[in-house]
C-alpha cells in the first residue's frame, strides 16, 4: 500500500529523519573545535587544571 | 577600630524555606491522618517530622550564625563550602556499608533460601531493590553529590552557590533514600527496576534534583576560571539527564493522593521501552558520566600528571552523549519490542564501545610518566584499577548486546556478573579512591590515617570482585547452555530445578566474594574515621605575622 502523503506525515517524517544529518554535522563541528590549532593552548592549560593549587 | 555593625536579619531564603517547611509539615500531618494505607501514613509522618526538624534547624542556624553571611573569599582565596561535602561523604560510607551488607544477605538467601525465615520484610523480592537502590542511588549518589560539589568549586575557583540550598540538596536527597528504602521493606513499589520508589518519593526527588541542578549551574556560571573544566561537563550531563530520565519514566497516576499506590500512564511495550530507556541511561549517566567526571579530576590530581589528552576528553564526552541515549532496547531483545528497535539498540551499544575505550585510554594514559606511583600509592592504584574494570565491562556490555550473544546470556547470571564487574570494579573502586582523596581534603588533613589499610582494602576487595564475577560468568553460561540443551528427540534436556541446583556452588562463591567486598569497606570506614579523628591538621597557609606594635 502506498503511503498517503499528508502534511502530518511529511512533518513527522521530516522531524524523525532530519536529526541524523543535524547530529552528524554538530558532532563534526565538535571534532573540528577539539582539533582547531588555536584552541591547543587553552586545552593544554585545562589539562593541568586539577594540578593547580588554588 | 570598630567594624561597622550589620544588623542581623533573616535572608529571604531562610524565612521562605522555613515557611515552606512549616506548611509541608502541616500538610504531611493531614496526609498522615487521612492515609488509606499504613506505609503511606508512616511516610507522611516521617515527612512531617523531617519538615518540622528542618524548620527548627533553619531557625537555630539563624540564631547561631554571625550577622554577615560567609564571605565568598578569605585572603584572596575562595572560601570553599565543605559542610555539605563532608555530610555526603559520611552518608556515602554509611549507605555503602548498608548496601553491601544487604547484598550479602540476598546473595546468602539465594544460596540458602531458608535464610528469609518466611518473613515478608526480608524476602528476596523486597531486599533486592533495597540493595540496588542503596548501592547505586544512596552510596553512588552521595559520592556523586560530594565529589561534584567539591570539583565544581575547585575547578571554577569559586564558593558553592547558595547557603541553605546545598544543605537542602544533601539532606533532601538522603531523606528521599530513607522514604524509598523503608517503602521497599513495607512493600511499596512501582515494580520498575531502578525506578521502584512510588509517586510521592518521585515528586520529592524531582524538587531536590532541580535544586541540585541550580546549585551546580549557578556555581559554574559565577566561575572565576574562564574555561569550564571537562569534569563539570560530565557532572552537568549526569544531573540534566537524570532529571529527564526520572521525569520521563515516572509519570504515574496515584490511585488517591492519600495512598501509596499508583499506575503508570501507559502500559505494555511502550512502558517496557520507556523503562529501559530509563534503565540503561541510569547506567550511562548515573553510573558512567558522573563517575567519569571523578576520573577526570581525581586521577590527574592524585597522579600529579595532566590529563593525557584534553582533546580526547572533549570527543569522549560528546560521543558518549550522542550514543548512550539510544542503547536501551538491548534490554528487550526477543520481546514484543519491534525488531528494528532491537537492532537499533544493539547497533548503538556496539558503537558505544569506541567512546568508552577512548575514555578508558585517556584515564589510564594520564599515568604516563607516573606509573611507578602505582607501586607506592594504593589510592591511585584503586582509581586506576577502576578504570581498567571500566574498560573490561564496557567491552563485555556491547558484546552482550549483540542479539545472538544475548540469546545465551539474557536472564542468566552472566548479566549479574557483568553488572557487578562494572558496579564493584568500576563504580565501587573509583568511589573508594575518590573518598580516600576527598576525606583528607575536605577535613583539611595532611593525609590518610593509614595507607597500609588502604592496601588491605584494595587486595581484599579485588579478591572479592574476582570471586564474584568469575562465579557468575561460569554460572551464567552454564545456566544459559542448560536452558537451551535439547535431547535427540527434541525435548528440553534439563528441568528448571536442575539448572537451579547446578547454580548452588557458584552462589556460595558469589556470597563469599560479596563478604570480602563488605569487609574491605569496613576497613575503609575505620580508616576514614581515624583520618578525621586523629589525622594531623594540614597547615593551610603561613599564619599572618603579628604586625609590629
Amino acid at each position: 500500500m502506498k503511503a498517503i502523503l499528508t502534511l502530518d506525515n511529511l512533518a513527522s517524517g521530516l522531524v524523525t529523519t532530519i536529526w541524523t544529518p543535524v547530529f552528524v554535522v554538530i558532532f563534526l563541528a565538535i571534532i573540528a573545535y577539539a582539533f582547531w590549532p588555536r584552541n591547543k593552548a587553552t586545552f593544554d592549560e585545562a589539562a593541568r587544571l586539577p594540578l593547580r593549587e588554588e | 577600630m570598630s567594624q561597622p555593625s550589620i544588623s542581623k536579619s533573616m535572608t529571604i531564603g531562610e524565612s521562605g524555606l522555613a515557611l515552606v517547611f512549616a506548611v509541608t509539615a502541616f500538610l504531611c500531618v493531614v496526609a498522615s491522618a487521612k492515609a488509606l494505607d499504613a506505609p503511606f501514613a508512616f511516610h507522611a509522618a516521617l515527612g512531617a517530622a523531617a519538615s518540622a526538624a528542618a524548620v527548627f534547624c533553619i531557625i537555630n542556624r539563624y540564631f547561631d550564625r554571625p550577622a554577615a553571611l560567609p564571605p565568598a573569599e578569605i585572603n584572596g582565596r575562595p572560601n570553599y563550602n565543605m559542610g555539605p561535602i563532608k555530610f555526603s561523604s559520611f552518608m556515602a560510607m554509611f549507605w555503602g556499608i548498608a548496601g553491601f551488607l544487604v547484598g550479602l544477605i540476598i546473595a546468602s538467601e539465594l544460596a540458602w533460601p531458608a535464610l528469609n525465615f518466611d518473613l515478608p520484610w526480608i524476602q528476596f523480592g523486597r531486599l533486592r531493590p533495597l540493595h540496588t537502590s542503596a548501592v547505586i542511588f544512596a552510596f553512588g549518589g552521595n559520592v556523586l553529590i560530594a565529589t561534584s560539589f567539591y570539583v565544581v568549586q575547585k575547578s571554577c575557583r569559586v564558593r558553592l552557590a547558595g547557603e541553605l540550598a546545598p544543605w537542602f540538596v544533601v539532606l533532601g536527597y538522603n531523606f528521599f533514600i530513607l522514604i524509598a528504602g523503608t517503602g521497599y521493606l513495607l512493600g511499596v513499589t512501582q515494580g520498575k527496576e531502578y525506578a521502584e520508589p512510588e509517586w510521592y518519593s518521585d515528586l520529592w526527588l524531582t524538587i531536590v534534583w532541580v535544586v541540585y541542578l541550580l546549585v551546580f549551574l549557578v556555581t559554574v556560571i559565577k566561575r572565576q576560571e574562564p574555561h569550564i573544566f571537562v569534569a563539570n561537563w560530565f557532572f552537568l550531563a549526569f544531573i540534566v539527564t537524570i532529571a529527564v530520565l526520572h521525569l520521563g519514566n515516572n509519570l504515574p497516576l496515584p490511585v488517591s493522593v492519600f495512598g501509596s499506590k499508583s499506575y503508570v500512564a501507559w502500559g505494555g511495550i511502550q512502558d517496557a521501552m520507556f523503562q529501559w530507556w530509563y534503565g540503561h541511561n541510569a547506567v550511562g549517566f548515573f553510573l558512567t558520566a558522573g563517575f567519569l567526571a571523578i576520573m577526570y579530576y581525581f586521577i590527574p590530581k592524585r597522579a600529579e600528571r595532566p590529563i593525557y589528552s584534553y582533546r580526547l576528553s572533549i570527543i569522549h564526552f560528546w560521543a558518549l552523549i550522542f550514543l548512550y541515549i539510544w542503547a536501551g532496547p538491548h534490554h528487550l531483545h526477543y520481546t514484543a519490542l519491534p525488531d528494528w528497535t532491537q537492532t537499533l539498540g544493539m547497533t548503538f551499544s556496539v558503537m558505544l564501545w569506541m567512546p568508552s575505550w577512548g575514555g578508558m585510554i585517556n584515564g589510564l594514559m594520564t599515568l604516563s610518566g607516573a606509573w611507578d606511583k602505582l607501586r607506592t600509592d594504593p589510592v591511585l592504584r584503586m582509581l586506576v584499577v577502576s578504570v581498567a574494570f571500566y574498560g573490561m565491562s564496557t567491552f563485555e556490555g556491547p558484546m552482550m548486546s549483540i542479539k545472538v550473544v544475548n540469546s545465551l546470556s539474557h536472564y542468566t547470571d552472566w548479566t549479574i556478573g557483568h553488572v557487578h564487574s562494572g558496579a564493584l570494579g568500576w563504580v565501587g573502586f573509583v568511589s573508594f579512591g575518590a573518598l580516600y582523596c576527598l576525606v583528607p581534603w575536605a577535613w583539611n588533613r595532611k593525609g590518610l590515617y593509614s595507607l597500609k589499610l588502604v592496601n588491605w582494602h584494595f587486595w581484599i576487595a579485588t579478591l572479592g570482585i574476582v570471586l564474584y564475577i568469575s562465579a557468575m560468568w561460569v554460572s551464567g553460561i552454564l545456566q544459559g547452555l542448560m536452558w537451551r540443551a535439547y535431547t535427540s528427540l527434541g525435548f528440553l534436556e534439563y528441568s528448571f530445578i536442575e539448572t537451579v541446583e547446578a547454580m548452588h556452588p557458584f552462589y556460595i562463591i558469589r556470597a563469599a566474594g560479596g563478604a570480602l567486598f563488605l569487609i574491605g569497606s569496613l576497613i575503609m570506614a575505620y580508616n576514614l574515621w581515624m583520618t578525621v579523628r586523629v589525622g594531623e591538621q594540614e597547615v593551610q597557609m603561613p599564619v599572618a605575622l603579628q604586625p609590629a606594635e
